[in-house]
């Protein structure tokens, strides 16, 4: 097992010496960044694990990184949305439709085109993990499968309450590290991803990635352990905190990304420092196989394609066979058709009333029943004597 | 005196007979209740399969036409020649290569047929008289003056799986037959890499078991380009017209499918299941503004800049949302008016005669330029231009690898079905690898999984489907060892099936984590009060039969 787990990192190693010998010329230096990667499409897993309206920043959370994933170029059928509650359409929403990530609602997170994959009590511990392995009961619709392949970069990022160890789901139920962990080496067994990053920004969120144990994965997260994530400002309108100090100043540093930007993830690192977070951001980079210097943003928050020129083409001599279509022409006169009275108003207004059937008298008409003639009886008895 | 001590003695025997039930009965009837319901797996075959020893072998027929022998050697030659290559890829994988080829002359309807004036009709009609089984090569012999091969051509490989070999100068008379037999080899090993597998195709698609050494970019192009191994595919194609106000367009794309792609996915039928729709959508624009180069006099759009075209039409393209095949989409992109012509240049800012892009595990984007002056425009778009393109983009994300052939070899046209039988073999071939590998690995970590955590219930239908997986699994790897490519491919998909229905049961999710404070705070409350008493019971039985021996001692003394 030693020897083989050494195999593999040589062979890896040499993957990285590949690279470095190609860099002629800038031509070179772009077919080489295809072939450091080694991935042809991005996923992104996005969780926002707590309810109620209090709760509101988490939500923001989750729908600012959509809104930056999106906008990077994966699209919703690569991006599985886990949302515990709807804080758009909420009661207590002064502004309904509209999920706010900073303060004098400024930006609204929750525009036209959000699809949500998992919402409301479907976000539960058991789903999440059905939806990292791949054990799905068969009708789950493609939308709220995982469906990566070895050559997938797949994004995680998650939100909520979180403890030394844990994350809260639903206020009911909670994730451990060493699950969490367990699922991710699935993944790896099943080779359901090519690299893997994790973000989670909760209180002792680092506590999470203490037990990853499988290849190519990095992990961030908002706090040490022993240390609380706080949230960033409340708006006095909304009544609630909006967004958390991390994943604000993670929104702030996505939003100068482009598609074509060649920031790398010691940028990443950077990203809320103390003086702003208040908590100390962490991260794991050690399980991860190539230098976080090399690894692009868009690698996992983007989805560049890779392309090449079709240099060949079949030449087809044969002709086209054109299908014959018979269409069968119907003689019959179809009749005409109209709708069905939808509401037949005439004969509700002009029902009578329908005879119910008799039950035996309720309780409290029983018991007046019962005071008024022990009332009756007591005064006649009175009476009499 | 008399009556504390019977009742003592009561007390005694009550404290043991508890105690024995507890011991006897409670903690098998709390071990036996506690326990998850695990059916037998065929542990040791599974970990047999964890070591694979695949084996594939080749018939290799060697057909010698009139003047490339002479009959002395042809007396002497050896009818039957064996030749077996091993490469151990890692410690638990190793593969063996055989190579059976047999010797003989042509027959008299065979040499009719190499009479024919050019290679194309030959193979043709050699076709016609005999049908060689799937995995198998046929190499004709031709004389080495012969005008079948135009010049500084020694092999031409035809649209089915026959080859033929210009016979090279050590075919003359006077030389030995062992230099004419090793000379011959080699030439047959060259065709036999391009016609048949090569080591670095099969361990390619070993890349599930072994993580490779990608010493070569072609190589790890080549893998990231084919889709994996799956059951089924879904092919799409898609017209994109962002100015319908210019241009109407009709295309036939039904004729089109039924006349060019239908035969390539009918012969591919043994390998998986296709299945193929498509959509016209208007005002869908690329992402990305094309550039005028006023030396083209037309717009151009980069290399580098294709690459963001995708995302924003991707949103807009459907996929079927029952299946979870993998989708291939083919876009055939006519530019609005405004933007017309526009070309594709490559890096070095040349057009691309195909004006087509793919990218890998996705698909392919065709520009097709239309030119009119009056608008609106109508045009029938040329299928035969377009399927042209797409079935060649269509054959490289399937993984029909089209590698440039060594010098001195001609491959022919690859026929009606846009597909070479023997490239069809190839495509087989790796495949059915693909397919044991994975299965293998497959099976073997479900079987670590289910190892390592204790509490996870194994039901009686995954231990049906690890059954079946093992035996396909052993069943392919032996169709593989006797050269049944058809059978193994059959077998290794079932296996594959098995396996993936096995793993990715939903009942195997394992929930029940527990730390051991938590698992010793649930027992403790339970237990703890009813095993005290006894305990202490037991303890001071054990102190009193104790105290007794010693008095007894003591008074013997």
């Amino acid at each position: 097992m030693a020897s083989c787990c050494s195999l593999k990192v040589l062979t890896l190693f040499s993957l990285f010496i590949v690279p470095g010998a190609v860099e002629s010329n800038n031509i070179e230096a772009k077919a080489g960044q295809f072939f450091s990667s080694g991935h042809t499409n991005n996923w992104a897993v996005l969780v926002c694990t707590s309810r109620f309206w209090f709760n509101y920043r988490h939500v923001a959370n989750t729908l600012s990184v959509y809104r930056s994933v999106k906008r990077l170029g994966i699209p919703d059928s690569h991006i599985v949305l886990m949302l515990a509650d709807d804080m758009a359409c909420n009661h207590r929403n002064p502004k309904p439709a509209t999920v706010f990530s900073h303060k004098n609602m400024e930006l609204n997170v929750y525009g036209d085109d959000v699809e949500v994959d998992y919402r409301g009590y479907e976000v539960t511990v058991e789903n999440f993990l059905r939806v990292l392995t791949g054990r799905l009961p068969p009708s789950t619709p493609r939308s709220k499968r995982l469906l990566s392949d070895d050559h997938s970069n797949i994004l995680i990022y998650l939100t909520g309450h979180g403890g030394n160890g844990f994350l809260k789901f639903q206020d009911s139920e909670e994730i451990s590290n060493v699950e969490l962990a367990d699922a991710f080496e699935q993944m790896w067994t099943k080779r359901r991803y090519n690299e893997l990053l994790f973000i989670i920004d909760t209180c002792q969120g680092a506590s999470m990635y203490e037990r990853f144990y499988s290849p190519n994965l990095m992990a961030l997260a908002s706090s040490q352990v022993g240390e609380d994530s706080l949230s960033h400002q409340p708006d006095l309108a909304i009544g609630v905190h909006l967004m958390d100090r991390y994943t604000f100043y993670l929104l702030e540093f996505l939003e100068d990304i482009h598609p074509a930007s060649t920031a790398n993830m010691n940028d990443l690192f950077k990203v809320c420092p103390k003086s702003q977070c208040v908590s100390t951001p962490g991260h794991r980079t050690d399980l991860f196989l190539r230098d976080p210097g090399n690894v692009l943003i868009t690698d996992f928050f983007g989805s560049v394609r890779k392309v090449e020129i079709t240099m060949e083409t079949i030449n087809l001599t044969a002709p086209m066979v054109h299908l014959a279509v018979e269409r069968p022409v119907s003689e019959l006169k179809t009749e005409s058709q109209s709708y069905v009275d939808q509401l037949p108003v005439a004969e509700i207004i002009h029902q009578k009333p329908k005879q119910r059937d008799w039950h035996p008298p309720d309780g409290f008409i029983l018991g007046l029943w019962t005071l008024i003639l022990l009332v009756f009886f007591k005064t006649f008895e009175r009476g009499l004597v | 005196m008399a009556a504390i001590e019977v009742e003592r003695h009561r007390g005694r025997l009550a404290a043991l007979a508890i105690a024995v039930v507890v011991i006897a009965v409670g903690v098998p009837l709390w071990w036996k209740t506690t326990e998850t319901y695990r059916a037998w797996l065929p542990v040791t075959q599974i970990n047999q399969l964890a070591q694979l020893q695949l084996q594939l072998s080749v018939e290799v027929e060697v057909v010698f036409s009139r003047g490339t022998l002479t009959a002395e050697h042809q007396k002497k030659i050896d009818p039957t020649h064996t030749r077996l290559e091993e490469h151990p890829v890692d410690e638990t994988t190793v593969l063996s290569y055989r190579y059976e080829t047999r010797y003989r002359t042509a027959t008299i309807m065979e040499e009719d047929a190499l009479n024919q004036p050019t290679a194309a009709e030959t193979d043709e009609s050699l076709h016609l008289l005999s049908e060689s089984p799937c995995g198998s090569v046929v190499i004709y012999v031709v004389p080495e003056s012969t005008t079948l091969l135009p010049e500084g051509v020694s092999v031409y490989v035809g649209q089915r799986r026959t080859a033929l070999l210009r016979a090279g100068r050590p075919m003359r008379v006077g030389v030995g037959l062992k230099e004419v037999l090793a000379h011959l080899e080699t030439q047959v090993q060259q065709v036999l890499k391009v016609m048949s597998f090569s080591h670095s195709d099969i361990t390619a698609a070993l890349s599930d078991r072994v993580r490779l050494d990608y010493s070569s970019r072609e190589g790890l192009a080549d893998s990231m380009r084919a889709f994996k191994s799956s059951p089924g595919y879904e092919i799409t194609f898609s017209l994109l017209n962002p100015d319908p106000k210019s241009h109407h367009l009709h295309w036939d794309i039904e004729a089109a499918v039924q006349s060019y792609i239908q035969p390539l996915l009918s012969k591919l039928a043994p390998v998986a299941d296709f299945s193929l729709d498509s959509q016209i959508l208007y005002y869908a624009v690329l992402g990305v503004n094309p550039r005028f180069d006023p030396s083209l006099n037309a717009y151009t759009l980069n290399a580098d800049s294709l690459s963001h075209v995708i995302n924003p039409v991707e949103a807009r393209l459907g996929s079927s949302a029952a299946s979870s095949n993998p989708v291939l989409n083919f876009l055939l992109y006519v530019p609005d008016a405004r933007h017309s012509p526009l070309y594709i240049t490559d890096h070095r800012k040349y057009t691309v005669v195909s004006n087509a892009f793919s990218s890998p595990r996705w698909g392919g984007i065709m520009v097709y330029n239309v030119n009119g002056t009056e608008l609106p425009v109508h045009i029938n778009i040329d299928m035969t231009r377009v399927m042209g393109v797409f079935l060649a983009q269509l054959r490289l994300m399937l993984g029909v690898q089209s590698s440039t052939p060594p010098p001195g070899f001609l491959v022919g046209p690859c026929g009606p079905a846009g597909l070479a039988d023997w490239e069809l073999d190839r495509l087989l071939w790796s495949r059915s690898v693909e397919n044991v590998a994975t299965a293998t690995t497959t099976i073997t970590s479900l079987a670590q999984l289910l190892d390592q955590i204790g509490n996870i219930v194994i039901n009686d239908n995954i231990a049906e489907q690890v059954s079946a997986a093992v035996a396909s699994l052993q069943l392919a790897v032996g169709q593989l060892e006797a050269g049944n490519l058809g059978l193994a491919l059959q077998y290794s998909k079932e296996a594959i099936l098995h396996s993936e229905r096995a793993f990715f049961d939903p009942s195997l999710l394992h929930l029940l984590y527990f730390p051991d404070d938590q698992k010793f705070a649930i027992y403790i409350p339970l237990f703890l009060p009813m095993c005290v008493p006894i305990l202490l019971s037991l303890l001071k039985m054990a102190a009193e039969a104790r105290q007794r021996r010693r008095e007894r001692q003591d008074k013997k003394e």
